[in-house]
């Protein structure tokens, strides 16, 4: 692993590519946390694979990826939220609204085309809701996705109360089941891609060098002439509309739309994130460091079902994997420094 | 692309078959997964007791009970596919949506393995068979007779329904009505609604209580109106006086019975679903039964189970709970 001793601090040489973070130190250490993911990674699969001989399966693994490719693809547009700053903690809800919309659609007869529009749509209005309460109104994101979070289930309920929307067409049911080459379903394959674009554009673009110093510090970030609430506006628009994608998956995938729907899940795709390595408190974080994380909590979720651990325990394994993960890279810094003896 | 995945599927399941082949012996138990809606739920727990009981008894069957933690769909269909992967042998849920786990179940059955619904249905393409508790004509039977066996000299009762408009509780009084010529000395006086709210079910019972100052029984096929109804009785000091029976649960109406104002109420018993189903599902599994219109499955103790049409079947008449095991069960649900 390369938690290596660090090396005496130079100016950087010119020319050199800019670090996510200023500071050399903790750039160093977010790349050796992708490295300790990683090796998570490599040794959960071969606990799994030793564990159990039915992991190790083309089609098993590919029937297990739907545990995470939805959410880690709000995993993703939160990731670019949480490194900003803020926080949306109503994405569940999202999908339950998205889903409810385009089940009603479904009864007045919409074909594939316009449900996708109405999922994604539904998605993004709840996000620009999101963030036009945050940014106009200047409210702190964690109370007012609080809030909207069950709103937006809410409206749910009352749509639905005990009943259920299906007849979904049978076109639709390609965008949750469907296989886009041999055991390759197409939600893994979106997934990918989100991963990729994701990465590209908070790594490479000006747009995702704001969000770092947006998260690092709003009002210096204002100073250099970077428009924060435009930034933020976008970060929640984006974060409703994978919501919304992830709700057309989700909906397309199950054929029917309850209120209960994706109930839970903005806490697990928080999880991802954190454990990802993105800093909770803004500034810092990376796409691979959550595809890994959502790598893990799949593999983990799936091989501890493969031997019928009750669903509880997994909570527990997912809770303590995070403290864990979080702790260690800490307890070496001050092993470090030689505070903790 | 659906033929070549199903190809490739067949050749996945020959490798698989082939892999089974060498170390497994034919005495292997016959593994089955009791999926309930959720975990932590006492019904279920107490359904999976049944299911180990069954398991004992044939032998060589082994019980996975398993489930989601919240009452979701996907939480469920997480579950199937982790069964799915394991190669279990047979498959018996309660679905959180009828419709959400049949492409996750159908593809178990086209993988060989055994899938029965059971409490809460599947729809039928997504299984082979769903076992219900019971039906309306064993219910409706039922509430009468519970009445009867407490007025050998017959008497007056009411009934205590939920909604005008309820279905279920207007097919169970219908089916009741039914068999009321069996009865011959009792009368039935009134039929009101206190539509399954715990004031109105109340105000209801006060009601009959003033309009029928002999009546002997009430019959309330409604968890909500029961208790409602036993209270109103005991507040009016009629205890023992007017029998208060019907549909609840043991939790609620463990008070009533120790009070004395229910003799008796029935519900189904999760331990015996839970056993039948294990029977059926083991059956199945074992090809010792096929699950087609009209058949006849055994279920050990509990005798056969006859399919219909949609290949359902009710498990029994409701289950009887009195002084006599209402401390067993009112912890369970």
């Amino acid at each position: 692993m390369s938690l290596a001793p660090p090396t005496p601090t130079h100016a950087p040489p010119a020319g050199r590519k800019l670090p996510n973070r200023l500071n050399g130190r903790s750039a160093r250490v977010l790349k050796s946390w992708e490295v300790l993911l990683a090796v998570i990674a490599v040794a959960i699969f071969f606990a799994n694979t030793w564990a159990s001989p039915y992991f190790l399966d083309p089609w098993n693994l590919s029937d297990a990826t739907f545990n995470f490719t939805e959410k880690a693809m709000i995993a993703f547009a939160m990731a670019l939220l949480i490194i900003s700053g803020e926080i949306d903690l109503s994405v569940a809800g999202i999908i339950a609204l998205a889903s409810t919309a385009m089940g009603w659609a479904v009864q007045y007869g919409a074909g594939t085309g316009e449900l996708v529009a109405i999922g994604v749509g539904v998605g993004a209005i709840c996000g620009a809701f999101n963030g036009v309460l945050v940014t106009r109104f200047g409210l702190p994101s964690i109370v007012v996705t609080i809030g909207t979070m069950s709103l937006f289930r809410g409206i749910s309920y009352i749509v639905l109360g005990d009943q259920a929307f299906n007849g979904y067409p049978e076109s639709f049911a390609f965008f949750g089941r469907g296989y886009v080459f041999w055991v390759i379903s197409f939600e893994l394959v979106l997934f990918a891609v989100f991963a990729l674009i994701y990465a590209l554009v908070l790594h490479g673009t000006n747009f995702g060098r704001h969000i770092y110093a947006i998260g690092n510090n709003p009002t210096a970030a204002t100073f250099s002439g970077i428009r924060v609430e435009r930034v933020k506006m976008a970060l929640f628009l984006l974060t409703g509309l994978m919501s919304g994608i992830a709700a057309v998956c989700l909906t397309a995938r199950l054929g029917s739309t309850r209120p209960s729907i994706a109930f839970g899940w903005e806490l697990e795709i928080v999880t991802m994130v954190v454990l990802g390595g993105v800093s909770i408190l803004g500034g810092a974080g990376s796409i691979l460091g959550v595809v890994i994380a959502a790598l893990i909590m799949g593999m983990v979720t799936f091989g501890l079902g493969l031997l019928n651990v009750p669903g509880i325990v997994m909570s527990i394994f997912i809770g303590g994997l995070l403290i864990g993960v979080i702790a260690l890279p800490r307890m070496v810094q001050l092993l470090r420094k030689g505070r903790l003896t | 692309m659906s033929i070549s995945r199903r190809i490739l599927m067949m050749t996945s399941l020959m490798a698989g078959a082939a892999f089974m082949a060498g170390p497994v012996a034919a005495q292997d138990p016959v593994r089955i997964a009791i999926v309930a809606k959720s975990l932590g739920n006492g019904f279920f727990e107490a359904a999976a007791r049944g299911a180990e009981e069954a398991a004992k008894e044939v032998g060589n069957a082994e019980i996975i009970y398993t489930g989601p933690t919240s009452t979701t769909a996907e939480g469920q269909i997480e579950v199937i596919n982790s069964l799915i992967a394991q190669r279990v042998d047979a498959i018996a849920i309660s679905a959180n949506d009828p419709d959400a786990v049949v492409p996750a179940l159908k593809k178990a059955m086209q993988r060989g393995i055994t899938v029965v619904s059971w409490d809460s249905g599947v729809a039928p393409e997504g299984r082979e068979m769903h076992l219900a508790p019971s039906s309306d004509a064993l219910i409706g039977q039922t509430i009468i007779k519970l009445a009867a066996d407490h007025l050998p000299e017959g008497g007056k009762v009411a009934v205590l329904s939920a909604t005008s408009t309820s279905t279920n509780q207007n097919i169970w009084i219908a089916e009741m009505k039914k068999v009321m010529d069996q009865y011959p000395d009792i009368e039935l006086v009134a039929t009101v609604y206190g539509d399954d709210l715990a004031d109105k079910s109340y105000r209801e019972t006060q009601g009959l209580l003033q309009s029928y100052p002999d009546l002997d029984a009430i019959i309330a096929p409604t968890s909500v109106g029961i208790v409602a109804a036993a209270q109103a009785v005991q507040d009016a000091g009629k205890a023992g006086q007017v029998n208060v029976t019907g549909i609840g649960l043991p939790s609620e109406m463990a008070g009533a019975v120790e009070n004395g104002v229910s003799q008796s109420f029935a519900i189904w018993n999760p331990v015996d679903l839970g056993y039948a189903t294990t029977m059926l599902a083991y059956n199945l599994a074992t090809d010792q039964a096929t699950a087609e219109p009209g058949a006849e499955i055994a279920m050990g103790r509990l005798g056969t189970a006859t399919l219909d049409d949609d290949n359902q079947a009710a498990m029994s008449e409701p289950f009887t709970y009195d002084a006599s095991n209402i401390e067993e069960f009112k912890d369970i649900f």
